[in-house]
């Protein structure tokens, strides 16, 4: 089947196979930030946005962007690269494999919240796992982030 | 993708291996092998929407949809957000629909417990509309549940739960609700599928004391059954259904 989608602001127009999962879609095309954790709609290392809204790319059929829009990290450099300085400054970049998909959902909460509490950071973030922070440095990191964002508003 | 809910049950209907997709996180998870994949998505079922005295949410809407819905907090309280939180993490709920939670009859269900304490219908598009409990109990005939309709009416509800870790399915749930004077205890995850305490429920006053509260929760875990899985055993629940029944009816006195 053909399908027509805009990822990271370009069009793409594939013919793909009924039961091709949008994270080896996205990687096929080269979006290699999109990293297969846990395979069971779990960790949230796979997390893209479809419509502005994240989602585990693990979980849902190519066939189902057709004429939506797609977002990786790829297509958020910037405002990944701010994110990423946060946590590498607070130790909480490690082996990496599970940032991709935690900036791709801290850029999604902070469309929800301005300033979020740390109850609201551990609730939106819960989906997303990581094997070697313990998290403290993450959150952290992500209030420090929350905390200049606000100040910048 | 179909075009209507008639081509999707002929297309149901044709082959045993043909499925309807929800959100895809649980049929991904099996090995069982379909052949074609029924897909709702284009049939404008997926919104939260109110008539005179009921509120209809379509089968394709997501779980986070009503965690944030202001119309259910409106009319339920945080029912829908507390039950929903703890379920995997955002980006799951964003996928999750509401028909694919129900129609599946999962005992673990969240989505179940929170609707089992409130007036809730479902909508089918073969056998028409009744009422949950009487679909979680009737026979598995291949159907399409095309809506869930709850009764528009203002409830005071609590929604209690137990896991393992944060986002780990629930051991025991229990929703909780007052609606005009009437109590309704719901438990889920027993690990069977939620049903409600109706002698429970109905030793309560609006504004019970002490005493009719104990006397409610000793007929709750004698009421009840529960059993045994890898979470947790018989007994274990047991005592947890009167610790989070109390907590429930407490929360919704204070």
């Amino acid at each position: 089947m053909q399908i027509t989608c805009r990822i990271n602001n370009r069009e793409f127009i594939r013919e793909i196979e009924p039961d091709l999962l949008l994270i080896d879609f996205v990687r096929s095309l080269g979006f290699k930030s999109v990293k297969r954790g846990c395979d069971t709609s779990n960790c949230g290392l796979c997390t893209v946005w479809v419509d502005e809204k994240p989602v585990l790319s693990c979980s849902v059929l190519a066939a189902r962007v057709n004429h939506r829009i797609v977002t990786t990290l790829e297509g958020l450099e910037e405002e990944a690269k701010a994110v990423g300085r946060f946590l590498a400054k607070e130790g909480a970049e490690q082996c990496g494999f599970c940032s991709p998909g935690l900036i791709m959902n801290i850029l999604a909460m902070k469309k929800e919240f301005k300033t979020p509490t740390t109850d609201d950071i551990k609730q939106y973030l819960a989906g997303n796992l990581c094997r070697c922070s313990g998290y403290e440095s993450q959150l952290r990191a992500i209030e420090k982030y929350f905390d200049l964002e606000g100040k910048n508003q | 993708m179909v075009q209507s809910l008639d081509e999707a049950y002929e297309l149901l209907a044709q082959d045993r291996n043909n499925v309807i997709l929800g959100g895809l996180l649980w049929i991904k998870m099996g090995r069982k092998q379909y052949q074609t994949g029924i897909d709702l998505s284009g049939l404008g079922l997926n919104a939260i929407s109110e008539t005179e005295d009921s509120i209809h949410i379509g089968c394709m809407t997501t779980l986070r949809q009503m965690e944030i819905s202001p119309l259910l907090l409106q009319w339920f309280g945080p029912l829908f957000s507390d039950a929903f939180k703890g379920i995997v993490g955002v980006q799951f709920r964003n996928l999750a629909t509401l028909g694919g939670s129900v129609y599946s009859r999962f005992g673990f269900s969240d989505v179940i417990t929170a609707l089992t304490a409130l007036d809730t219908q479902v909508r089918l598009y073969r056998a028409g509309v009744v009422t949950l409990s009487k679909f979680l109990n009737m026979d598995q005939k291949r159907d399409i549940l095309e809506k869930v309709i709850i009764k528009k009416q203002v409830t005071q509800t609590s929604f209690q739960t137990l896991r393992k870790s944060a986002t780990d399915f629930s051991i025991l749930s229990v929703a909780t609700s007052l609606c005009k004077g009437n109590w309704k205890i719901a438990a889920g995850a027993r690990p069977s599928m939620a049903i409600l305490a109706e002698n429970a429920a109905g030793l309560l006053s609006p504004e019970p004391d002490e005493k009719t509260i104990k006397a409610a929760l000793d007929r709750v875990v004698n009421e009840l059954s529960f059993g045994t899985d890898q979470r947790a055993g018989a007994g274990y629940r047991k005592l947890l259904a009167g610790v989070l029944v109390k907590r429930g009816i407490e929360a919704i006195c204070r």
